[in-house]
């Protein structure tokens, strides 16, 4: 070209400056920001008195957070990549099943159990990711198809070995083993203990645990939710594996042309997926002591709905774990909320559909800014 | 500016592809097509839709497996099983459909599958402050300032994708540079843009092959043009042997194109 001066334009002309907060703003997790602070101003002014805000109610609502956080990271990184698991639920159900049949039906030692059970269920998300890959179908038929094979064998191999779709034991069997404790322990009580002592924190004033505060410590279920949480954005933003994550869910055939092993990516994200749902049920056993078949019933659709209050777009390529993390809050805080608040329960899903709407239409509206999608 | 042919005589020839053939299921999409490149050569592929220019370097590109033929590149004989093969090898392809994803950053396509990564702590992580830096310089290099190397693929215009494609495809070390069409969605100013990109391109010693339909384009750039029509080769020529006219009757099957030509007072 023509450039005659040697200090070529370092702006466009017709390119508006934008100010570095509006640019610090338009990120594809504002929307679920927005959602969040929305949801806490709302409870903070409605339900304040109710105990939601003291420990043991913010133990409450963060742990059902947790949950959704755990199974968000899995079905946001997996959308991102172009795919869904409506299998997530069944997943949650028949890995529980499997590690109490294991380790209380079979006698297995619990840390065998989860280890056979988490190599299991990332074999079966495999397998789920390699039939998409190899049949080509959505992803959507396929994995709705496992969500009634794997809830159906978890009820039959429950009642076909002990006649019963709930198995309890399973805390007495774990007594002492590391692994279980992995998932299901606490930590911080020593911390907890001395707040308690100090009378900072709430404590038991009667009964066999009279002095005990009644926070004890942080759950191992919310150490996983941030973990994972923390690998999957620096996995997603920072890695080169990261990078073709989004090229596979954005658009498969470029990122093939460059070389990109999209079916590998996808397959791995199935894994993680079925990782993220088998570390929610170890935890929920371990808490509960016991297993049902049908536990985890519709959580792939709360982990959806997760994801796309954070940011992500349906249809891959885009979208934030940051944003699923946020957008798992935004779910927990309002489930247990309305609950302090006191307000019918089926009102939870009238809230719940508006925020939802609420926030794909701001996160429409941010990503056409961002991306100059029409 | 452009060299005749003559004069590179001792050039070494990049790729060789003899009778190439293409069929999916029933459709013949290549029925014997032979080419050949050199290194600092454009050579254009000419012909009409669906003569099977893009099907032809598609098998250049490891994308399709020839149904019959031989591929030499560098004097080998080459079977590129994936396109990652091929751009390993050196052959890099900036497709119709350009292989850009829109939802992504400039910096995260240009270096989508080659990602540089910075070890910390024993991870190996994505270094986004260089791969920014080499975003922005080489896209300055072909007079293109991006607001910001976050900005989304999504938000250039065709001519600036475009030369991202094409910046990208020198930036990791092509020997032989493939453009299907990159000038047909251009507006008068980003096309000698590009065309001039593939002059610069070619002046490093990289061989092109440019598909087009125009012939204007064809000749501005040409040394060598090659006209496919139904799958077959109708012959190549060197620049300065053929004339325009001549070039847009062979690719239009001659005799249509002369009365369509009256009709339209020859401004096709
Ligand atoms: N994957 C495929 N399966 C079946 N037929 C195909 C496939 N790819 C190409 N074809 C057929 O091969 C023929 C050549 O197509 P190709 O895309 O190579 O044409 P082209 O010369 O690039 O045309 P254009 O100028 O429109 O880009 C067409 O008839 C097309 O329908
Ligand atoms: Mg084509």
């Amino acid at each position: 070209m023509s450039q005659t001066d040697n200090t070529p334009p370092t702006s466009d002309e017709r390119v508006k400056d934008m100010s570095g907060f509006r640019k610090a703003l338009l990120r594809p997790e504002l929307g679920s920001i927005c959602g969040v602070i929305l949801v806490f101003i709302f409870f903070f002014l409605t339900a304040r008195d109710s105990g939601m805000f003291s420990p043991a109610g913010v133990m409450n609502w963060s742990i059902v957070s947790a949950q959704f956080i755990i199974i968000a990271v899995g079905a946001c990184l997996l959308m991102i990549a172009g795919e869904f698991d409506l299998s997530v639920g069944s997943m949650i159900g028949f890995s529980g099943m499997s590690i109490a049949l294991l380790s209380v039906s079979f006698g297995w030692p619990v840390w065998l159990a989860i280890i056979v059970t988490f190599v299991l269920c990332v074999a079966i998300g495999a397998f789920n990711g390699w039939l998409v890959i190899k049949t080509g179908l959505p992803s959507f038929i396929v994995t709705l198809a496992f969500l009634f094979i794997l809830r159906g064998l978890t009820i039959f191999a429950a009642i076909a070995t002990t006649r019963k779709t709930i198995i309890g034991g399973v805390r007495e069997v774990a007594e002492g083993d590391w692994i279980a404790a992995i998932f299901g322990g606490k930590i911080l009580t020593g911390l907890f203990q001395w707040m308690g002592d100090h009378g900072w924190i709430e404590t038991f004033v009667r009964g066999t645990r009279e002095g005990q505060p009644v926070v004890e410590g942080i759950p191992m279920l919310m150490v996983w939710a941030l973990v994972l949480v923390i690998f999957g954005h620096l996995l997603l933003t920072k890695t080169k594996f990261g990078n073709w994550i989004f090229a596979s869910g954005g658009d498969a055939q470029a990122a093939r042309y460059v070389g990109v092993p999209v079916n590998r990516v996808k397959i791995m994200m199935f894994m993680f997926t079925a990782f993220c749902a088998c570390v929610l049920a170890s935890a929920q056993v371990m808490e509960f002591g016991s297993a049902g078949a049908d536990r985890g019933l519709l959580k792939e659709f709360e982990a959806i709905i997760s994801v796309v209050i954070g940011g992500a777009l349906l249809t891959g390529g885009y979208g934030s774990v940051i944003g699923a993390a946020l957008g798992a809050i935004v779910f927990g805080v309002v489930q247990q909320g309305l609950f302090f608040a006191g307000v019918e329960s089926s009102l939870f899903r009238v809230f719940l559909g508006v925020i939802l709407l609420l926030a794909v239409i701001l996160n429409t509206y941010i990503r056409r800014m961002i991306t100059g999608e029409k | 500016m452009v060299k005749p042919l003559i004069e590179m005589q001792n050039v070494k020839t990049m790729i060789e592809m003899k009778g190439i053939e293409k069929h999916f299921g029933s459709v013949i999409a290549l029925s014997g097509v032979s080419l050949d490149l050199m290194a600092g050569e454009c050579h254009c592929l000419l012909g009409d839709n669906g003569a099977g220019k893009s099907t032809f370097i598609k098998t250049m590109s490891g994308v399709h497996k020839p149904s019959a033929g031989e591929i030499f590149f560098e004097g080998k004989p080459m079977s590129f099983a994936r396109p990652r093969d091929a751009i390993v090898a050196g052959i890099a392809t900036v497709y119709q459909d350009l292989a850009m994803i829109p939802l992504m950053s400039v910096t995260r396509n240009f270096f989508m599958g080659n990602e540089p990564t910075r070890k910390i702590a024993g991870i190996s992580f994505f270094d986004h402050a260089y791969a920014n830096d080499v975003t922005m310089k080489e896209m300055k290099k072909m007079g293109i300032n991006l607001r910001s190397p976050d900005q989304a693929v999504g938000t250039l215009s065709g001519g600036e994708r475009q030369t991202v494609a094409i910046a990208r495809a020198v930036h990791f070390g092509a020997k032989v540079l493939i453009l299907d069409e990159p000038t047909s969605a251009l507006g008068v100013r980003q096309t000698a843009n590009v065309l001039a990109t593939v002059d610069r391109v070619r002046n490093q010693g990289i061989g092109v092959v440019f598909i087009t339909h125009n012939v204007r384009h064809a000749m501005a750039v040409g040394d060598r043009f090659t006209v496919l029509d139904r799958g077959k080769t109708l012959g190549t020529a060197k620049r300065g042997e053929i004339t325009p006219e001549e070039l847009q009757n062979m690719m239009a099957g001659g005799q249509k194109l002369a009365t369509l030509e009256s009709s339209l007072g020859g401004t096709v």
